[in-house]
């Protein structure tokens, strides 16, 4: 009989997290950047909802609505950004997106 | 018995979608595998007894954000592939190893958490109603009522900036 523990949750939640920090370390596309972020921001969530149901608390759950809201202005002003860049300077690769770089 | 195989089912088809996202040379596929992830999620949202998170999840994620970066992906030209120049002083490798290293040290935290008691925490609120969609409606609009309304402005900033981003000119 194996019991699913918080613990459970947790290291699957690391483990989504690491995905995403190492696809923003080593892709190079700033779209599958945004999804990395996109996975991380699920990892923290996934992390909230498990300890809400472990706590018999919904406020976790409500932070994690807080940060679905986040995100979504996330995805439309990093958008945004990643088309008015390409529009000047015809890329999505992160490598060459260095303007303000000294 | 049963929660065990649906969470391990889930976790790895959570995961192994989270990687096929990331290392898939194609970006419309990617995006596609995201949506697979954000579902997946989704489902152990309701393994989590969280309906009303599950239906925003799908809503949100998978029906808004999704479509975003598909219509980004078709506005910008991938044709010349965004891989192809590489910066020589880029260190994949030592990304790799910072992640692993990061991993290994959440995984020790969250062992060694576990072996400490949970202490029940007392209810925030006094929730009359039962249900899950109720009980957290009821505390977005008593207890939390202001970040409620400060994350409706903040996404009505979002939304007038990436119109005037997106914009050739204003």
């Amino acid at each position: 009989m194996v019991v699913i523990t918080p613990t459970h949750y947790m290291l699957l939640s690391a483990a989504l997290f690491i995905i995403g920090v190492i696809g923003v370390m080593v892709r190079r596309n700033i779209i599958i950047i945004f999804m990395s972020i996109e996975l991380m921001l699920n990892a923290v969530n996934i992390n909230l909802v498990a300890y809400s149901a472990q706590l018999q608390n919904a406020v976790g759950q409500v932070f994690a609505i807080f940060i679905i809201a986040v995100a979504a202005a996330e995805a439309a002003v990093g958008l945004g950004i990643i088309l008015a860049f390409y529009r000047n300077k015809e890329t999505i690769n992160i490598d060459e997106m260095n303007l303000m770089r000294w | 018995m049963g929660e065990a195989i649906a969470f391990y089912f889930i976790s790895a088809c959570i995961l192994g979608f989270a990687v096929l996202v990331i290392s898939t040379r194609d970006t419309v596929h990617s995006v596609l595998f995201l949506v697979l992830d954000f579902l997946f999620v989704a489902a152990l949202y309701v393994l989590l007894g969280a309906q009303f998170l599950a239906a925003i999840q799908i809503l949100v994620y998978a029906g808004g954000i999704v479509v975003l970066y598909l219509f980004v992906v078709m506005l910008v030209n991938l044709k010349r592939s965004p891989e192809a120049h590489a910066d020589p002083h880029r260190k994949t490798k030592l990304g790799f190893g910072l992640g692993a290293a990061v991993l290994a040290e959440l995984a020790l935290l969250a062992v060694r958490s576990s072996e400490m008691p949970v202490r029940p925490v007392v209810q925030a609120a006094a929730v009359p109603v039962t249900g899950n969609t109720e009980v957290v409606g009821w505390m977005l609009y008593t207890s939390y009522l202001i970040p409620f309304e400060i994350a409706s402005m903040l996404l009505l900033v979002a939304m007038i900036g990436a119109i005037v981003l997106a914009k050739r000119e204003l």
